[in-house]
């Protein structure tokens, strides 16, 4: 008779690169990924024509596990940055639990299905906007403007501004001016968003050699830039309001959030370090959760409109 | 014989194996899914019936009726 032992193994021996499930999953930026959700759900609801619900959501999963795919192939190509930032060091690649070939393998295989996948449930030109975008993120940001220039913030902002586009594309299969303006709004947005963040909490960037703007031109130019940009939004919004996936619901919320917008925009231009620092980087922090609202809104708004239009409603 | 725990070793991977064939099923039933509609609703049928149809010829639809 074999007698059959099982003997546990201590966990101080578990290998490092043995990882859990979870661990794959924290590799594709699960927050990047339902801001992507959502912003391509809006870009398909406000599409003109109908699609079918069952191939919306399924184009809206393969959305969102392109942008999962290019999130895992950015901490391949971060890891080195990834390990020297104290934000960043508990991801699993810099944290030991996750081999960075697997995060490689990962998100070439994730990118290929979930190209395939959305070019056969909605079309090619969404599938090929995908693969854009995810080739936008992982070469043309992580790999080359992320390390050599502060553009990096305005010209890689193009790929999180991509997602309603792809929406738009899986219910048209093509372009239209009203997704362009969802882009240039996203587009216009982020710097704003992410100096406002960066005015306040520090992000040592420096220490892993990342030129980012308030490193390379100093506070001060980035303070500018944030109002700069913060302008540069307010067409797009106002375009979107009066385009056809807008209405007099969409322009009343786009007037609100401007005016918000470009107050606290104004405030924080206006001041410099030493006033930031007396009262905590106030004015900095409502600005960058003005920016939260202030996309989330526009976006929210827009489906409501499309709602409101299939009911007789909204719309111009 | 005295069965003891697993280890942590094994709980990751079990968890990991669980998670696959979630993922793997979900794929099988969104794969079924789109199937299913895209017979019912037949959009890509129309070109590959081997039929000769008026309708799907520029022009001809409105030359017949003349």
């Amino acid at each position: 008779m074999t007698d059959l032992s099982l003997h546990s193994i201590p966990d101080s021996a578990v290998p490092e690169t043995e990882p859990a499930f979870g661990d794959y999953v924290a590799l594709l930026k699960p927050r990047l990924m339902s801001l992507c959700v959502f912003t391509a759900f809006v870009g398909l609801v406000v599409a003109p024509g109908a699609m079918h619900p069952v191939l919306a959501a399924v184009s809206i999963l393969f959305i969102a596990l392109g942008a999962g795919a290019s999130g895992a192939l950015n901490m391949w190509v971060d890891h080195d940055i990834d390990a020297v930032m104290k934000r960043t060091s508990g991801r699993p690649i810099p944290d030991g639990r996750v081999a960075r070939d697997d995060a490689l393998a990962l998100g070439l295989g994730l990118s290929g299905i979930s190209v395939v996948m959305l070019g056969l449930v909605a079309n090619w030109v969404a599938a090929g906007l995908l693969a854009f975008t995810i080739f936008f993120y992982a070469v043309i940001y992580s790999i080359w403007l992320k390390r050599t220039t502060h553009w990096n913030t305005v010209v890689g902002g193009a790929a999180g501004a991509l997602p309603p586009v792809i929406g738009w594309a899986a219910a048209t299969g093509g372009l239209g001016w009203e997704a362009v303006a969802m882009f240039a709004l996203l587009f216009a947005w982020q710097p704003t968003h992410f100096w406002a963040l960066a005015l306040f909490v520090k992000l040592d960037y420096h220490r892993a050699g990342i030129p980012m703007l308030t490193v390379t031109r100093g506070r001060d130019e980035t303070r500018r830039q944030a109002l700069l940009w913060a302008v540069l939004t307010v067409p797009a919004s106002l375009f979107l309001a009066l385009s056809p996936v807008g209405g007099p619901l969409t322009l009343a919320v786009a007037l609100v959030l401007n005016a918000v917008w470009m107050q606290r925009a104004i405030v924080v231009w206006r001041r410099d370090d030493a006033a930031s620092e007396a009262d905590g980087h106030a004015a900095e922090k409502a600005l960058f959760k003005w920016s939260l609202v202030y996309m989330l809104a526009h976006f929210a708004v827009l489906a409501v409109e499309a709602g409101l239009l299939s009911f007789g409603l909204g719309g111009w | 014989m005295v069965m003891h725990r697993d280890s942590e070793m094994h709980v990751r991977r079990r968890g990991r194996n669980l998670g696959l064939l979630v993922v793997l099923i979900g794929f099988i039933a969104v794969v079924f899914a789109v199937t299913v509609v895209k017979v019912r609703t037949g959009g890509l049928q129309e070109g590959f019936d081997h039929v000769l149809r008026p309708q799907m010829i520029e022009g001809q639809t409105e030359g017949a009726s003349q």
